[in-house]
């Protein structure tokens, strides 16, 4: 008992720890954006900027922030700036001298300084104008890479944020948990919440293999469909490719037991395969209009197959959803209405909660029927084209998912 | 099948009183050509009569929380399918198909149409 009260105030200890971590580290990325916003209206203080240290003390120094580990990263944003001086009149040599990096001309190391006439009047007109060009072209990249940064730091922020959110989350079903009873319950309550937390940690490794193990599948499928191989052959392949599958459902039934939320939400798959999610995973509909295309010439006998799963597999999903909506307004009225009883109201309502974990089931059952009949109605070859278009499919919708976050930002 | 009330005056004896759940339930099931025990709290309960409704089927239903002998009702379905929970469990003619998962497998694999076909609940 002892041991797992222990194993509990460590969870605690170190969400706590790491909580404090997060908002630190937002706290600097918040400041930081107040910093480069005060900035942009206010433009730098050159008056600070002297000499040629390291650019990331420089900028501490100068912009008289907190010294944390990100920072340093920041010294890059030196560049930055020149876009905005230039904005503000100051002379392109005092913006020459502040960039050590894409001025190779200049040698000399004059300090910045304000005023710009004396400098100015010695030197020829195209030199200036030249330089002046330059200068332009000098800003515009680092106002490129600043806006490339600026975005980086805005997705970081996100993500700490939605962190923070978890575990704040995750604190609190700890704090309430311990809390509500110091009976015996206490002890098995905390070992669960251990093991919940470690099923999920351990379904989001499992999920990593998993879609490595696919990729390599895939390829395998390519290599095979295009060589001489035989049935025998291919048919072993696909029965890899079916088995894999049935490993994935394996792994979900585990997680769903473990935090069925959690596998609702399709934080475990990419942005663009979580917006075609359908209870925890995608439409057995979805699975049939990937395949279709790629497997023609079907006989007469396989199209009615093919036609007949489609209906089933439809009125299965349709049955599913409706099944969930009907869930979704039970718990809604026991959770609206106010019984006056709030100990048993919220009783009732966590029964209901009990029957998410049957529908993530039956419909990843559904999905595995699905193939299941699919391998069964098509040529082992037709199969294995079959599996390696959907494969492929998934491959791509994570690739777009990586994409779409990569995409450059508009201009504000 | 309801039993009257003791605002007769005079015990009558129930009927089927001391039938065995399990046969009551198969004297149910006999009795339609489509036979879902269900719950009307249960939503996975829902989901299985819409499924039938939308292959044009017409179930029988039974309610167990809304049948005075649910309760035994209910622990002899869950001795039957072996699972900790009893509904929702459908019949076909009689016989046990089984638990959402057997309907949809059933289904899926084309041999719940057929069944249907037989049962007389479905023409086509």
């Amino acid at each position: 008992n002892n041991d797992v009260r222990s194993e509990q105030e460590v969870v605690d200890v170190g969400a706590d720890e790491i909580l404090v971590q997060v908002r630190v580290l937002i706290g600097s990325l918040n400041s930081i954006f107040k910093r480069l916003f005060d900035w942009q209206l206010s433009g730098p203080d050159y008056k600070s900027t002297k000499g040629m240290s390291s650019p990331s003390t420089q900028f501490v120094t100068s912009r008289r922030m907190g010294v944390y580990e990100p920072l340093h990263q920041i010294g890059m944003w030196e560049d930055p700036f020149k876009g905005l001086t230039s904005q503000h009149g100051i002379a392109a040599t005092t913006i020459v001298e502040v960039d050590g990096l894409d001025k190779p001309d200049y040698t000399s190391n004059e300090s910045v300084g304000p005023s710009k006439n004396d400098q100015e009047a010695s030197i020829p007109n195209e030199k200036v104008q030249r330089r002046l060009a330059q200068n332009r072209e000098a800003a515009r990249k680092s106002r490129l890479r600043k806006k490339a940064y600026v975005q980086q730091l805005e997705t970081s922020r996100l993500k700490l944020t939605q962190l923070e959110q978890e575990l704040q989350r995750a604190r609190q079903q700890g704090l309430f948990i311990g809390s509500s009873a110091l009976d015996s319950s206490h002890m098995g309550s905390s070992a669960s919440l251990n093991s919940d937390l470690a099923g999920i940690t351990a379904f989001e490794m499992k999920y990593g293999h998993w879609v490595e193990e696919q990729h390599k599948q895939n390829g395998e499928l390519r290599n095979a469909l295009q060589v001489h191989i035989t049935d025998i052959e291919l048919r072993i392949l696909v029965d890899h490719g079916l088995k894999h599958y049935h490993d994935l459902f394996n792994m979900k039934a585990d997680a769903a037991k473990a935090d069925v939320f959690y596998l609702m939400s399709g934080m475990w798959r990419t942005s663009a395969e979580r917006f075609f999610l359908w209870i925890g995973g995608f439409r057995p509909s979805e699975l049939l209009n990937v395949l279709m295309p790629q497997l023609e010439p079907l006989t007469d006998q396989q199209l009615l197959d093919v036609c007949n799963l489609r209906l089933s597999s439809q009125q299965a999903e349709d049955a599913l959803t409706q099944g969930m909506d009907k869930l979704q307004q039970s718990l809604a009225q026991s959770v609206a209405t106010d019984s006056g009883n709030y100990g048993s109201q919220m009783a009732a309502a966590m029964e209901k909660l009990e029957a998410l974990e049957g529908f993530v089931n039956q419909a990843d059952h559904l999905r595995q029927q699905t193939l299941q009949q699919m391998s069964r109605i098509l040529t082992t070859r037709q199969a294995a084209r079959g599996l390696l278009a959907l494969g492929e499919y998934f491959h791509r919708l994570r690739a777009l998912s990586s994409l779409w976050a990569a995409r450059p930002c508009e201009p504000a | 099948m309801h039993y009257q009330t003791q605002s007769w005056g005079a015990y009558v004896a129930p009927r089927n009183m001391g039938v065995d759940p399990l046969e009551r339930i198969e004297k149910l099931a006999s009795e339609n050509a489509v036979v879902i025990f269900s719950m009307s709290t249960c939503c996975m309960c829902h989901a299985i009569k819409r499924l039938f409704c939308g292959m044009g089927v017409n179930p029988t239903v039974y309610e167990l929380d809304e049948d005075p002998r649910g309760k035994d009702m209910e622990k002899a379905l869950m001795r039957l399918l072996a699972s900790s929970s009893a509904v929702p469990v459908v019949f076909i003619g009689g016989k046990l198909v089984g638990a959402m998962d057997r309907v949809m497998a059933s289904h899926i694999s084309g041999t719940l149409v057929p069944l249907l076909k037989e049962a007389g609940a479905l023409w086509l």
